[in-house]
């Protein structure tokens, strides 16, 4: 099986959906000629002409706001936002309009949009490219939130997005898009929505994560299994909906869980998680379950950011802790 | 205001102007010649309908809101010809993407009475509404149906479609970002999408002065790229003609058209608004002389296309038909509560169904 990056396998999977259907286009700044900042949209001008992947003014309300337009008539648009932190300008879009439209007309008219931008820190960008503001996003009733974290889900989960029938905001892993490499075979196979990934079994506590800290959260059970702790693995890669039964499933089993992500701590979406455990699997936990997470502080610029990003180090000391709890 | 000169030694190397469109007066007398469908009487007592039946609806939604029957509502008082003479102008196929105070426009395109109703009473139903299945739904959020004017049009340019999008706002989302990002994407991709502003003078309290240092608002299609034109938005033959060069216009890939509606809001903002807060009596008492229903009755009548009695049976049936409606929204019993989960997703996610299930009354086994 062929080998890709994980930008190469969005830029797989943005061409293999373009080329089933006539209906899905391209739009973002600098996605044309240029193939986008990261070179996600590389090529895809040339193959399927600029009509069908267009250079927009740089104006991100306008892109979100021309996705819904677009959706609306039945084309299914993936727009790119060049950085999350250039996003907000969408919000109105997101929260207002592409999330609701559906309900606001009760079924008359759609919004099959996806919304891709790359997410979170470690890449020593400027300032405002740094942030992991997902938990927001996933605050929205009606839309999809999906964050993958490897070439494989980067490709099966984009498929899946820009065919569902509904909105996606869909955060690509900046920090992952060339580090992570992986065997990408491109038959147009989509992988499903709303379902979380066991990338590892374990018995005694459970780690979940998203995104690029799984980098960190997989490195973190390799230790942990030196040290006889043997840790279960959980790419939630979909954020809403989330999956829940296979979290509490896996609680059940293990009774201890640590919840990591690279988003300041108060108000992410390990917050969710903790409660929902804490409402349906009281009964089944042996600790309490515990975050690890970015600091309630702003993203520092490069020359802190790594010290912000949960470590390896935090997430085995945090498991110790849970292991070790009495 | 401020200063348009800079260094006069400067050569020039671009001019502009702005044009404004107007053909009967205030009084209903002709100011310059017609164009061809003012002879259509078939036409103009169609529109003189709309307006009309309009106007009623308007004043019996106010009623119903009073009497705690509807919830707050936005009347169209005194621009009725602007919203009624645009969608006159649009084919079927055409796509409408209104505010929250175009009415006349969504009566035109076949949406009922008590759709409007239903909406405005808190029942999202109103929205899945018999006119277009294609339109756009009234939009709240000022000006941010814009970007989707420009995505629709979009749409119907890639597929070679000879249809037209028509965006409704008013003068205060001319403020906002979501506008200009939506003119100047049209203006680059030469778009069929035709802009319309009904420059009511007020956005809610804030008066235009307060919006914008241009002389027109039709000047800022000039920003964009294209070209815009002022029209007389009391004079209901002004604004047909306006939409029907612009749409024409659009359709035959000319790209897209501004048209600033100058006219009034002679009512509140909403009937959650009291107007007389923040402008005098007099002001509007002046703005009356010029409101388009009066103007257009007096062509009419001036014609020979209209008489008393044709006036008479007219109100009788706009009262029925009104009434009618009312009776029918009020008949129509709430959704039950879980339903409001049946639009959210095109299949709801079972975490999802959990809670409808629960706001059913239904337990989880």
């Amino acid at each position: 099986m062929p080998e890709a990056t994980l930008v190469e396998a969005i830029n797989l999977a943005l061409g293999r959906a373009m080329q089933d259907d006539p209906d899905v286009v391209v739009l973002g700044e600098d996605v044309g000629v240029n193939g986008g900042v990261f070179r996600a949209t590389a090529g895809l001008q040339k193959r399927f002409g600029p009509e069908r992947v267009l250079d927009t003014p740089l104006a991100e309300l306008l892109i979100s706001g021309l996705c819904v337009g677009m959706a609306a008539q039945g084309l299914k648009p993936v727009g790119e936002i060049q950085f999350m932190g250039f996003i907000y300008p969408c919000l109105d879009q997101l929260v207002n309009h592409a999330s609701r439209l559906r309900n606001r007309t009760q079924g008359r008219l759609t919004c099959p949009m996806v919304l891709r931008t790359p997410h979170g820190a470690g890449i020593r960008a400027p300032e405002h490219h740094s942030e992991s503001t997902e938990a927001m996003l996933a605050h929205i009733p009606g839309l999809r939130v999906v964050m993958p974290s490897s070439p494989e889900r980067a490709y099966g989960l984009l498929l899946a997005a820009i065919r569902d029938p509904d909105p996606v905001v869909f955060l690509e892993p900046t920090r992952l898009y060339r580090a992570a490499k992986g065997e990408v075979e491109d038959n147009g196979e989509a992988l499903p929505l709303d379902v979380a990934f066991v990338l590892r079994e374990g018995r005694d506590l459970t780690l979940i994560s998203w995104g690029a800290m799984l980098k960190e959260t997989l490195a973190a059970a390799d230790a942990l299994s030196r040290e006889d702790i043997s840790a279960e693995v959980i790419d939630l890669a979909t954020l809403k909906p989330y999956d829940e039964d296979t979290v509490l499933g896996s609680v059940a089993k293990t009774g201890r869980c640590v919840i990591v992500h690279e988003a300041a701590r108060t108000g992410g979406f390990g917050a969710e998680i903790a409660a929902t455990i804490a409402e349906r699997r009281l009964s089944s936990l042996l600790a309490p379950v515990t975050r690890v997470a970015g600091y309630d502080t702003i993203v520092p610029m490069a020359r802190l950011e790594q010290y912000y990003m949960p470590s390896v180090e935090r997430i085995v000391t945090a498991a110790r802790g849970v292991c070790q709890f009495t | 205001m401020a200063s348009r000169r800079v260094n006069q030694d400067l050569p020039i190397i671009a001019r502009f102007e702005v044009r404004r469109r107007n053909y009967l007066a205030p009084d209903g007398s002709i100011q310059r010649p017609l164009p061809a469908f003012a002879s259509d009487a078939k036409l103009l007592v169609a529109l003189y309908r709309s307006m009309v039946l309009l106007r009623l609806f308007d004043r019996k939604a106010v009623a119903l809101q009073r009497t705690g029957r509807l919830g707050t509502y936005a009347v169209s008082l005194g621009q009725e010809a602007v919203s009624v003479g645009i969608a006159s102008a649009m084919r079927e196929d055409d796509v409408l993407l209104p505010s929250y105070r175009d009415n006349g426009a969504l009566l035109w395109r076949g949406v009922k009475l008590e759709e409007i109703l239903l909406f405005w009473g808190g029942d999202e139903r109103g929205n899945r509404f018999s006119g277009p299945v294609h339109d756009f739904p009234f939009c709240v959020p000022v000006g941010s149906q814009a970007p989707h004017a420009a995505g629709v049009a979009y749409a119907l340019k890639l597929r070679k479609e000879p249809r037209v999008a028509v965006c409704l706002f008013g003068d205060g989302a001319t403020s906002k970002g979501d506008v200009y990002e939506a003119m100047n994407f049209a203006g680059v991709h030469r778009l069929p999408l035709v802009f319309v502003v009904a420059n009511n003078q007020w956005a809610i309290s804030v008066p235009l002065r307060l919006q914008t240092a241009c002389e027109t608002l039709a000047q800022k299609a000039i920003a964009a790229g294209f070209a815009g034109e002022q029209v007389d938005g009391n004079d209901v033959v002004a604004m047909r003609a306006a939409a029907d060069e612009a749409i024409a216009a659009a359709r035959d890939g000319n790209g897209p058209r501004f048209i600033e509606a100058v006219t009034y809001r002679l009512g509140d903002h909403t009937t959650s608004d009291d107007a007389a807060r923040y402008r005098s009596a007099e002001e509007v008492q002046a703005r009356w002389k010029e409101e388009p229903i009066a103007r257009l009755r007096a062509y009419l009548v001036a014609q020979k296309m209209w008489g008393k009695a044709e006036e008479q049976r007219l109100a009788a049936q706009c009262h029925e038909h009104v009434e009618a409606a009312a009776e029918r929204y009020l008949a129509t019993a709430p959704r039950r509560p879980e339903t409001m989960f049946d639009h959210l997703y095109a299949d709801l996610p079972e975490v999802y169904a959990a809670q409808r299930r629960e706001l059913a009354g239904e337990h989880d086994a």
